[in-house]
């Protein structure tokens, strides 16, 4: 039941990247060419987005998930280096390709080549950043 | 086209409607690296970070196969990617390890962390929209290399 769900869910939010423009690279690039030729279409996505997300989010008060366990705590207010550090290379590899991880590989069914290189270099990327994290860590820790 | 922003409005109350259903359902962030990172996690450390992997598992094939069926079923889509390597392979590196090192996307830190308002949501998203922003200033008008 829970993977019936999770399947929807993913489905659902594939549908709704395609729908919004999010899988086209050039719409995207558009988006973050704050600087150039903006085009502001992509904030209806996430204002769009976060009005049924911020409904579910009250929902969860004194709830529990439908299929049992709970909710994800209150995440910590502490920003990092590694938040900050991460989402600053996050940014530069989104405007350099045009794609984020879920319009990615939501549209690699009909990205072509150029879909398939740019999600192998993802995943070669989280495949090396536990061994990245720890060294970072450990250099934090003065080691 | 006028109505772009229509389509982008109705395609984000999808992707929010997904958010809700996953969490409200799950208990689960719908985070797009989230859920791949827990599986090359479990992976690449062989240890219990991958425990839960039919979710996240089944999470990404409804990600990957359903729009492959809709798109089919709707004559194709475009994505417009470049045909250059260089930036499919340095920006696929560089979206890997910062979405991991900052724990979040578009989707975990954009939608699921600015719609509860957490500051590491918020500060995440104006990290890589500027940056990203920058990213093209540089790149597309000053270098003309993007």
């Amino acid at each position: 039941m829970r993977q019936i769900f999770a399947g929807l869910a993913g489905g659902l939010f594939g549908i709704g990247l395609w729908l919004s423009g999010m899988t086209d690279t050039l719409k995207v690039q558009g988006w973050l060419d704050i600087f150039g030729a903006w085009d502001p279409t992509l904030a209806f996505v996430m204002g769009g987005a976060i009005v049924p997300m911020a409904v579910a989010w009250r929902f969860t008060t004194g709830r529990q998930p439908a299929l049992g366990g709970s909710f994800p705590g209150r995440p910590s207010p502490r920003l990092d280096a590694k938040l900050i550090g991460g989402s600053a290379l996050f940014g530069a590899g989104w405007a350099l390709s045009g794609l984020c991880p879920g319009p990615a590989l939501a549209s690699v069914s009909w990205g072509g080549f150029g879909s398939i290189v740019f999600l192998a270099a993802m995943l070669g990327g989280m495949a090396l950043t536990p061994r990245l994290r720890t060294r970072l860590d450990g250099n934090a820790a003065g080691v | 086209m006028p109505t772009d922003w229509l389509w982008a409005l109705l395609g984000g109350g999808i992707i929010g409607s997904a958010a809700a259903l996953y969490l409200l359902v799950n208990g689960r962030i719908m985070g797009a690296s989230g859920n791949v990172g827990e599986l090359v996690d479990g992976i690449v450390l062989r240890s219990g970070a991958g425990r839960n992997w039919p979710e996240p598992a089944a999470f990404l094939a409804g990600l990957i196969l359903v729009p492959a069926l809709v798109v089919w079923a709707a004559g194709g889509a475009q994505t417009h990617v470049t045909s250059a390597l260089w930036p499919l392979v340095l920006g696929g590196l560089l979206v890997g390890v910062g979405t991991r090192l900052a724990n979040g996307c578009t989707s975990g830190h954009g939608v699921c962390g600015i719609s509860r308002l957490a500051p590491r949501g918020i500060a995440a998203t104006l990290v890589y929209i500027s940056v990203g922003a920058v990213t093209m200033l540089v790149l597309r008008h000053q270098l003309g290399i993007l």
